[in-house]
């Protein structure tokens, strides 16, 4: 095990509903670097980031995923949270009535709790939020709304990005950050990930377009197609899949 | 209210899943099991009642005799045997106290124990306690505080002996004696329960509440409680029920009765945690109890918030009769199902009074094999001109194996009143709860942290100590609800 190495992905199959969509996947993030995984619809894309991330239903059959030098693969998704794993969802999902305040800070306590530091109370908390927010250009108003509930896509986004800023997750995967936003938010969201980019941070960005890498600028790209990871290079990869399509490189594998 | 810090440790200290499930170890007096005339005469002589109790408890008797055992709710019941109860059950030596250094210390380790410190040093910002053990009231706090504004806050044992002309006036005024089955049960035996009584103009400057605690084995609770607000007074009254675990079903049947003269406001608040029944629905309280209000004066206001989270079976509608002119009732309720559990609650408003208001909001929340329906009336008569009602009801289903109901019914006598209903059905989703759990909060921290945002309308309607323990009691009480 290379002790650079954030999160290491071995020969990884899995299943959903009894069907293998990942045949055994090989991947290695060090410490502070920003992958990136494109694909086509059905790649297996999105499976992966549950696959990784440990929600029900998204069943391991072989392999193993390490998570700063440990498997997780017996973990539950919780504790794979609290141990620095962040995942941004592509469809935030609301929580009607939930206060956002009091979510953001379940979280950042559930954290705290398991660094054996000191949670902390909820006067406190909301200086912490307002500091991160107003870089991310989030209102007070909407940190008073209910979680996710009536935000734009744009909006999801952001507060997504607010929850990796207040976590400080040691691997995020980002899934299709970029689905659903138009240029300008787009733009914000990602001068919001370029902000936590950090040598102690790896980042994972899936993607199906190369638009996003051209404001996230990853160290690696690898092409996600019918479940395996057919080709990787750096970031100019993802200007050859912008040109060919991805039949281009399913053919170059 | 009632020390929510200690109530807080004490339920994340005890183990098991009900948390207040001890019995406490003390000397008690019983009457014999089962009831007669007898067992009535018995009540009324331990409490030094006047003739004209005895005469009403006699009378409230022989109608129960002749009334038939209801069965209309959606409810099952296992047969009640109203003979195998104790009707009264008394720690000795709880005779009349003056202070609360003649507590037994045993009675007040019990209640510091369930969270409720009844010395008067150490409680929490101005609640004033009455604590009901079994069929007695053992303590009530800060009376001499309460007395000099003229507010009546003691056991209804003693008010019959002290203020006779005002129970008198006001008891069963609200709920007739034959209003049903256990409010004549209730009438012909209970035993104690709370009296209060607000002076005109008078502000009650403190949360009054009252600590249900049963704890001998086959012992009934009827508790009875009577709150009378004169004009332009305000009063703020907080309950609170436990009983210890036990493998038989225990029944309380409660009465309580609202009076609300012109100008006043009276809210009133329940917290009630008895003992649920264990997962196969062995054991547990029967809970079925008549609440009601009358807005009698003008412009008065009743305000009903219900958290009911324990009882084997929960069967009550807190009510409001609106027969002042602009006259409010409302009605807040959250009731949490699980295990076993069945609950069927919700509320009545009777619109009598021109441009009454009247505003439901209920949801209900039901996990593992549990049965949760709201019933609710709402019925604007003749002389009701302009009335208005809004009902929202929702209901949150925990798991795939419990029930909810919805059981509307309106009736609108006058055209000009406006009534609207709105209801909705919802399910924690596998996805709401991954989502929580990615970001490291724990399946049962989430599962409270949906619930409360479910429940908001309705806990911001309490009083706010007694709110976070609410909250507390919800998440307990779901635990294990999912997975």
């Amino acid at each position: 095990m290379d002790s650079m190495s954030i999160l290491e992905i071995n020969e990884l199959t899995a299943t959903v509903d009894g069907n293998e969509i990942l045949h055994g996947i090989n991947l290695k993030i060090n410490k502070g670097e920003v992958h990136a995984i494109m694909g086509p619809n059905g790649s297996g894309k999105s499976t992966l980031s549950y696959v990784l991330s440990g929600r029900t239903g998204y069943e391991i059959t072989g392999g193993d995923i390490s998570l700063n030098g440990k498997s997780i693969i017996d973990d539950e998704a919780d504790d794979r949270a609290r141990a620095g794993l962040f995942l941004a969802f592509q469809y935030p999902v609301e929580l009607p009535g939930v206060s956002g305040m009091s979510f953001l800070r379940a979280s950042f306590n559930a954290r705290l709790r398991e660094n054996g530091e000191e949670e902390v109370d909820h006067l406190d908390f909301v200086k912490i939020v307002r500091a991160e927010a107003k870089k991310l250009g989030i209102s007070d108003e909407m940190l008073k709304r209910p979680v996710n509930v009536g935000f734009s896509g744009g909006e999801k986004k952001r507060y997504e990005i607010l929850q990796m800023a207040l976590l400080k997750p040691s691997m995020a995967i980002l899934d299709e950050t970029d689905s659903g936003l138009d240029v300008d938010a787009l733009k914000i969201v990602s001068e919001g990930v370029n902000l936590l980019r950090h040598p102690e941070r790896s980042m994972l960005v899936i993607t199906h377009y190369q638009r996003l890498l051209s404001h996230i600028v990853p160290d690696k790209v690898h092409i996600l197609s019918g479940g395996r990871i057919v080709k990787s290079g750096d970031k100019s990869l993802a200007l050859e899949v912008e040109e060919n399509g991805y039949a281009g490189i399913d053919d170059a594998a | 209210m009632v020390a929510t810090v200690e109530t807080i440790s004490a339920v994340e200290e005890a183990t098991g899943k009900y948390k207040y499930g001890f019995v406490t170890d003390i000397e008690s007096e019983k009457a014999p099991k089962g009831l007669n005339e007898d067992i009535i005469r018995f009540i009324s002589g331990k409490k030094n009642e006047p003739e004209w109790m005895l005469n009403w408890r006699l009378k409230a008797y022989r109608h129960w005799l002749k009334m038939p055992e209801p069965n209309w709710s959606k409810l099952s019941i296992a047969p009640i045997d109203y003979n195998d109860i104790y009707y009264y059950s008394a720690p000795k030596a709880a005779e009349k106290l003056d202070s609360l250094d003649e507590v037994d210390p045993e009675l007040l380790a019990t209640y510091e124990k369930l969270g409720i410190p009844l010395n008067e040093q150490k409680m929490l910002s101005g609640v004033a306690v009455d604590a009901v053990f079994d069929s007695v009231s053992v303590a009530t706090t800060f009376r001499e505080e309460l007395s000099k504004v003229g507010v009546i806050f003691c056991p209804i044992s003693e008010a019959i002996q002290k203020y006779p002309e005002l129970v008198r006036k006001y008891l069963s005024s609200v709920v007739p004696v034959s209003d049903n089955y256990f409010s004549a049960l209730n009438s012909a035996v209970f035993t104690d329960g709370s009296f209060v009584y607000v002076p005109k103009n008078v502000k009650c400057p403190m949360e009054l509440s009252t600590y249900f605690r049963i704890n001998e084995q086959k012992t009934g609770q009827f508790e009875r409680t009577l709150i009378v607000v004169e004009d332009g007074g305000y009063v703020s009254y907080l309950e609170g029920c436990t009983a210890p675990q036990r493998d038989e079903n225990q029944l309380h049947a409660a009465v309580v009765e609202l009076v609300a003269l012109t100008d006043s406001e009276i809210k009133y608040s329940t917290v009630q945690n008895w003992y649920p029944g264990d997962e196969t629905g062995k054991g547990g309280i029967y809970n079925f109890v008549t609440k009601r209000g009358s807005c009698r004066g003008d412009r008065s206001k009743i305000s009903w918030t219900q958290v009911e989270t324990g009882s084997a079976i929960t069967w009550k509608y807190p009510s409001c009769v609106l027969k002042g002119k602009n006259s409010i009732g409302e009605f807040y309720s959250v009731a949490v199902t699980n295990g076993a559990q069945q609950a069927d609650t919700g509320t009545k408003m009777i619109h009598l009074g021109e441009g009454s208001k009247s505003t439901i909001i209920s949801k209900g929340i039901s996990a593992g094999k549990s049965q949760n329906t709201y019933r609710g009336l709402v019925e604007i008569n003749r002389g009701a001109e302009s009335a208005r009602n809004f009902t929202q009801c929702d209901s949150l289903l925990v798991g795939q194996t419990c029930g909810a109901h919805t059981v509307p019914y309106i009736v609108s006598r006058n055209p000009s009143g406006k009534i609207e209903h709105e209801a909705t059905t919802s399910r924690i989703s596998e996805e709401q709860l991954f989502y929580c759990l990615q970001r490291g909060i724990t399946e049962e921290d989430a599962v409270s942290l949906i619930v409360n945002g479910f429940c908001k309308e309705v806990m911001k309607e309490l009083p706010m100590e007694f709110a976070v323990e609410a909250q507390k009691l919800i998440g307990i009480s779901l635990e294990g609800s999912v997975g």
